[in-house]
């Protein structure tokens, strides 16, 4: 493995709130290869900014400093409009919810062929044959079918997979999932990650995996980042999380219910102030 | 006959709209649970767990069979009788609580309905209990942690002193260090109370923690009734229960393609 | 079935906004939630001009007879017609009565018009509202009906069938608006309350064992009345100009009444020579019907629940 897709240095963000400045990024350095980078965190601890930040999806009164280097290009330094060449494109987003991110007065084959189309200039009936093909290599049967189809008659795991193929088809180098599966069955949330796990490795993309389930990490990811109130305490293997040395970390581990450790009571995780510090 | 059984359903069935919009939500279910035990329903979105709570709290009305607690069969009509011995536990802590209300207004109007006096010292008793300072009785909702307002929805729910706890997804919205706190709180207040639990849950490792006994339901219907052992030693016999199982175990790409061939 | 995650602030927010004042009783929680709330309708300099001009119509209201310089329905007929000057303020109209004075008095005559048509139409539209969305059924049908037949004559047209059954006059002309207002306040309740019924805290109060009377009371209304209030303050504007366009036409307030509508009909026939004539209750209206769409703007943004 050579130089890495993304590197991160010191990356600060800072909002500006009615109650104040909210610091909810600090100095976060991390570097993502060709890899499935896991953030995990509980809520507050930065990780979903962190996501939308690398894609500068945040307002102008937020301020994002620190060095954020993508290949060639420095992300923060970027105008709007190089932005927009590079979202999609070359990083794209996949997000919790489909009835939330998906269009729900287009059909679901447009959308993606909207996508393929915002970065390449190609005929309308070439860009709906990207699309199918997509739908096909995202594991749905009768693509065909799925086409023409609303956002509001797929099921939940379907409209993830529509989710996927959408941000895939431009082809990015990097992939940002932010808790993809949270919102699916069990047996869906195997399955969209089946696909995601299989599409990653065939393209050799970086994926960012935002998460608050640990246990899930442990096995789909190969790296994870620990977030606690907008810091990275741990960074480490996912083969390794039960070495990991963080308090915070060891902490969470310990407070998950386990069917393979029963226990009476459950360790709860005692908050050290230095943490945050 | 004094019967030891604290909950007990049998044959129940409901069906959503009508004609060919006919949903039929759920199929001949039947289980008992004994007093003072947890007993946990695990399944997927749509398998009708969360259904079959609702019906014992009387929130649907169009449901056949039977259902009965500590023996006496329940209405179809939710009456106030049966909010002395039944409550719940809802999932969503920012919904269960009214926005506009104060602590100490949620947790006096059970009291007040019932014509229950001595609402300071209950509602302090009740605070202390759930693990709350007494102080924060005149916050609202918003000014609470999504911990904080789960505990108030625990105590709002026993304040009226049921034998019966119904449990909706409780921890599902929350941090995992908070879960591990109100689980605690949960496994603490049934000992020391001997309250009846009946829990539904999408997260096996949870049920396994808190329940002794778990029905697995699938479309409506139950499909493997089992203890906790057998689910922790993967004991578990029908395939449905043994894939989720594994699902909630760990991920890998073996286990994503049977699935899919499974579904197929 | 989502493990949505809360957005509770991160670890050191939390402490700064709890470890601030705790209240120590119901009183001060609610004097509280109103500090907030007050400084938040402050924030935005637009409804602060709205707030400020709805004052202003009060306290004139109020202070009426202090602060006309000459009585409203004096009459001085070698007066007439006079500009704006140092002694008549705005001018005289056709009967030499000062129109600044016929001003004040008349902003009695809209606060009473815009109270009495809110202290009815407010309770009723909630309370069909909420009940016709609370219990659904033939209940539903039957209010939604009569809402709908309402709702479905224009508001000036309805008030001049009334006016003209029962003849002109100030309080006919009221409740003729009122009886045209109230609807599209149900219609706002309803649906609120519809999507409020599903929620879990309602579901909570039935498990209690609380009567629908009490959910109704004590939990949908409190929610709903946010988007009522807005909707009443924006109204109040629409109501004004119904009662000027009543004026107008000689259905309201009759003469000598100073109500600023009927000011500006009689003013009609010497508008091009005598501007003040129409100028000066038209300004005053439009003034008054902008202050209030600006606090109802600025009311939105801090009543609305979501928003916390």
């Amino acid at each position: 493995m050579n130089s890495p897709l993304l590197k991160a240095e010191d990356l600060n963000v800072r909002f500006n709130t009615a109650n104040g400045v909210v610091h909810a990024v600090r100095g976060v350095s991390f570097e993502l290869g060709r890899e499935k980078l896991a953030i995990v965190g509980e809520s507050g601890s930065g990780k979903s900014t962190i996501g939308r930040a690398l894609l500068r999806l945040h307002p102008h009164s937020a301020s994002i400093d620190g060095k954020l280097q993508f290949g060639d290009t420095n992300l923060l330094a970027c105008s709007e409009r190089e932005m927009q060449a590079i979202r999609g494109r070359r990083m794209s987003m996949i997000m919790q919810d489909p009835k939330y991110s998906l269009n729900p007065v287009m059909r679901v084959g447009e959308q993606i062929a909207e996508a393929y189309l915002a970065h390449r200039k190609v005929s309308k009936a070439e860009a709906r044959a990207k699309a199918i093909a997509m739908l096909e290599s995202v594991r749905i049967r009768d693509p065909e079918r799925v086409y023409n189809l609303y956002p509001h008659e797929v099921s939940g795991g379907m409209g993830q997979r529509i989710m996927i193929a959408m941000m895939l088809i431009p082809e990015p180098e990097i992939v940002i999932a932010d808790e993809p599966t949270s919102a699916l069955d069990v047996s869906v949330r195997i399955q969209v990650l089946g696909v995601l796990d299989d599409l990653v490795s065939q393209r050799g993309l970086g994926l960012i995996f935002i998460s608050h389930d640990l246990n899930l990490v442990r096995s789909f990811c190969d790296r994870v980042l620990v977030m606690y109130a907008g810091r990275v305490v741990e960074s480490i293997a996912a083969a390794d999380l039960d070495k990991a040395q963080h308090p915070y970390t060891r902490g969470l581990l310990e407070a998950l219910p386990s069917l393979d450790q029963r226990r009476e009571r459950l360790p709860v995780l005692q908050r050290d102030p230095a943490w945050a510090a | 006959m004094i019967t030891n059984t604290m909950i007990d359903i049998r044959a129940l069935n409901l069906t959503f709209g009508l004609g060919d919009k006919a949903n039929r939500v759920l199929r001949d279910v039947s289980l008992s649970v004994a007093a003072g035990e947890s007993f946990g329903l695990v399944g997927e979105s749509g398998s009708g767990k969360t259904t079959v709570l609702r019906c014992l709290a009387g929130l649907y009305n169009h449901w056949q069979g039977e259902l009965a607690i500590a023996g006496k069969p329940l209405a179809h009509k939710l009456d106030r009788e049966r909010c002395r011995w039944v409550q719940m536990v809802f999932q969503d802590p920012y919904g269960s609580l009214h926005p506009r209300h104060t602590v100490e207004t949620a947790l006096a109007e059970p009291l007040r309905i019932h014509g229950i006096g001595d609402r300071s010292s209950r509602i302090d008793n009740i605070l202390t209990k759930v693990g709350l300072n007494p102080s924060f009785r005149y916050r609202y909702p918003h000014q609470l942690s999504g911990g904080q307002r789960q505990r108030v929805a625990i105590a709002r729910a026993l304040i009226l002193e049921p034998k019966v706890l119904l449990l909706d997804e409780p921890t599902s919205a929350l941090d995992v260090s908070v879960q591990a706190e109100i689980l605690n709180l949960l496994v603490d207040l049934r000992a020391r109370d001997g309250l009846t639990y009946l829990m539904v849950t999408h997260d096996l490792s949870v049920v396994a923690h808190l329940c002794e006994r778990i029905a697995v339901m699938q479309h409506g219907s139950i499909v493997e009734t089992l203890t906790r052992d057998a689910l922790e030693s993967n004991s578990a016999s029908h395939p449905y229960t043994r894939m989720l199982v594994e699902a909630s175990r760990h991920y890998s790409r073996e286990l994503a393609q049977n699935i899919a061939l499974q579904a197929a | 079935m989502s493990a949505a995650m809360t957005t509770t602030p991160s670890p050191s927010l939390n402490k700064s906004a709890l470890a601030s004042d705790v209240p120590q009783s119901s009183a001060a929680a609610w004097r509280e939630t109103i500090r907030r709330g007050a400084r938040r309708l402050t924030h935005n300099p637009l409804t602060v001009a709205g707030l400020a001009v709805v004052l202003l119509l009060v306290l004139v209201a109020i202070f009426a007879p202090w602060i006309a310089t000459h009585t409203p329905v004096a009459q001085d007929l070698s007066d007439a017609l006079k500009a704006p000057s140092a002694e008549h303020w705005f001018g005289t109209d056709e009967y030499g009565r000062d129109i600044f004075s016929r001003l004040v008095y008349g902003s009695r005559i809209t606060l009473y018009i815009i109270a009495l048509v809110t202290i009815v139409v407010g309770p009723v539209g909630l309370a069909v509202g909420t009940i016709s969305g609370y219990f659904g059924g033939w209940v539903d049908t039957v209010f939604m009906r009569v809402t709908d037949i309402f709702i479905s004559f224009p508001g000036l047209v309805l008030a001049l069938a009334f006016v003209a059954a029962l003849g002109p006059g100030l309080d006919h002309a009221i409740i003729a608006i009122a009886l045209t207002a109230w609807p599209p306040i149900a219609r706002l309740a309803r649906a609120e309350t519809l999507s409020l019924r599903k929620a879990d805290f309602v579901a909570a109060a039935q498990l209690q064992g609380a009567s629908p009377a009490r959910i109704i009371v004590r939990h949908i209304v409190p929610m709903c009345l946010s988007s009522v209030i807005v909707r009443l303050t924006m109204n109040m504007a629409g109501v004004i100009l119904t009662a000027a366009g009543l004026g107008f036409l000689g259905l309201g307030a009759q003469p000598p009444m100073p109500e600023w509508g009927a000011m500006i009909s009689a003013g009609r026939r010497y508008m091009l020579e005598c501007w003040w004539l129409v100028a000066m209750p038209g300004a005053a209206i439009m003034m008054v019907s902008l202050a209030f769409n600006l606090l109802g703007d600025g009311l939105r943004d801090v009543l609305d629940p979501r928003s916390e």
